[in-house]
């Protein structure tokens, strides 16, 4: 069995177009939230959303290995470069050793939808343009990420709703834990555009506190009135410790422990149980006890059921021993395909930079939030072992367990 | 509305190809060889069609494109289409 660590690590959300930009934002609790009048007028419940900037990438990629990307395939390869980057890799290494690429993601809409109403107004598919396939599916992030950057070794995508990025992390783990594998670039990344969030925001599961953004999303809090739609990329590089030290690499943290489960119930109400037995395997598979967890970056979404069932999953699982729990989705909104993903790059910064970042727009707890230790403020803290949750319709579930290395 | 010239058609050509293609303006020249100037594989045949298309509003078979070697044979379908619509 491989140790499996991590080498690198990138990003591109609304709290940063790179590393810097979303820890100072993570730090600060500063929101990334806004609201875009234009999903009004389209006929969407509520105008919130995570707010990114287009990349331009125009001159910086090739045509042939740019007009494959959808959107979240555009946020992806920004956040992979800069994984990369801060993995210390470059094209002749990938070129010469078997790298994999794993990345969760669960829709590229707008490619579908540009592509339909081409046919639809034209009546010939061939109008359509040589990009549209390779941004239309599914596996869209994984098949550009793997042609640019010239990955030879394991390679599809993990679409598994809100928790396909955590899944794919996951996978690479097993992957490399395994020996079948001694590096695997893992992610997840997701498309903003209200193409791909409208029949989402049909179920009336998204905050409609639009007079303040900012305040919109409050995982936990006893106001919280649902979850705001945001997205964007984020990668990181899962590398065998033999790999890494072997090519001197800066260690960002161990991977430990990987719990998934399915709830075997509704479609889009969790219970208890599901998460409950995907954190117990994650600690079980890490071989820790509660009490070494510093730090659990919930998967809270600010939803009133989902946020329930997860304070009360974890309360099950740590009783009265109460570690700092907070949900970066109170600054992000839901992240959704990439929020897995995201959501350990957060919590790497902050085992980094030893604080917890806050569980901004926490205010009241409800009966359940009250038996958890969450932050509303940023706390200085060392941390030498996290948990990030991620759950997602259909009710699979999946739980990272990450530790800062030491030989 | 009074017919395109045929330096207007150069000029509109060039124009999209430099733009769709990513290439140097001045790398385009009657006598160049055009799959090898736009750097084009077999996908790209696709977008030229889709920018003929948007451009000139006619529809070009990928057939059509076996005997356009040079921009010249290029510039002269466009001409010959335009004529025949």
């Amino acid at each position: 069995m491989n140790r499996v660590v991590i080498t690198g690590m990138g990003v591109y959300s609304c709290l940063g177009k790179n590393l810097d930009q979303v820890r100072d934002s993570l730090y600060a609790g500063k929101s990334g939230i806004g609201y875009d009048q234009s999903r009004k007028d389209f006929g969407f419940r509520s105008g919130l959303t995570g707010i990114l900037e287009k990349p331009q990438l125009k001159g910086k990629l090739d045509r042939r290995l740019r007009i494959g990307l959808a959107e979240e395939g555009e946020y992806a390869y920004l956040s992979t470069l800069e994984a990369l980057e801060n993995a210390k890799l470059d094209t002749a290494y990938l070129d010469s050793h078997e790298a994999g690429i794993i990345f969760g993601n669960d829709s590229s809409a707008l490619a579908v939808i540009e592509a339909t109403d081409i046919i639809r107004a034209k009546k010939d598919t061939t109008l359509v343009g040589s990009g549209s396939i390779f941004q239309s599916m599914n596996s869209t992030v994984n098949m550009n990420l793997a042609t640019i950057f010239k990955l030879k070794g394991i390679n599809f995508t993990v679409s598994a709703a809100c928790a396909s990025g955590s899944h794919a992390a996951g996978l690479g783990y097993l992957f490399i834990k395994e020996g079948y594998q001694d590096m695997v670039i893992c992610g997840g990344a997701q498309e903003v555009n209200m193409y791909s969030m409208g029949s989402f925001d049909g179920l009336s599961a998204f905050s409609i506190r639009e007079n303040e953004p900012t305040k919109a999303s409050r995982p936990f809090d006893k106001s919280r009135d649902g979850l705001i739609p945001s997205g964007g990329a984020a990668t990181i590089v899962l590398e065998s410790l033999e790999s890494a030290q072997k090519r001197g690499a800066n260690i960002l943290g161990e991977v430990i422990g990987y719990g998934f489960s399915s709830n075997g119930d509704h479609i889009s109400n969790p219970n208890v149980d599901g998460p409950y037995r995907s954190l117990m395997r994650a600690l079980s598979q890490a071989g820790i006890n509660i009490s070494a967890i510093d730090y659990i970056n919930a998967h809270a979404t600010s939803t009133p059921n989902g946020d329930m069932f997860e304070a009360r999953a974890i309360h099950k699982m740590c009783g009265d021993l109460k570690p700092l729990v907070s949900s970066t989705k109170s600054m992000t909104g839901h992240e959704c395909w990439m929020a897995g993903a995201s959501e350990i790059v957060y919590s790497l910064l902050m085992m980094r930079d030893s604080f917890v970042a806050p569980n901004i727009n926490f205010e009241t707890p409800d009966e359940d939030s009250a038996k958890l230790n969450i932050t509303a403020k940023t706390v200085e803290k060392n941390i030498d072992v996290f948990l990030s949750n991620s759950f997602g319709f259909g009710g699979t579930n999946s739980t990272i367990i990450i530790k800062k290395f030491a030989d | 509305m009074s017919a395109i010239t045929t330096d207007e058609i150069i000029s509109k050509v060039n124009a999209f190809l430099v733009d769709e293609f990513e290439v140097e303006p001045q790398s385009i020249t009657p006598d160049a060889n055009l799959k090898e100037t736009l750097n084009l594989d077999s996908l790209d045949y696709v977008d030229l069609v889709v920018v003929i298309e948007s451009n000139f509003g006619f529809k070009v078979k990928g057939e059509d494109f076996v005997n356009i070697k040079t921009f010249q044979d290029f510039y002269d379908y466009i001409n010959s289409k335009i004529a025949a619509n």
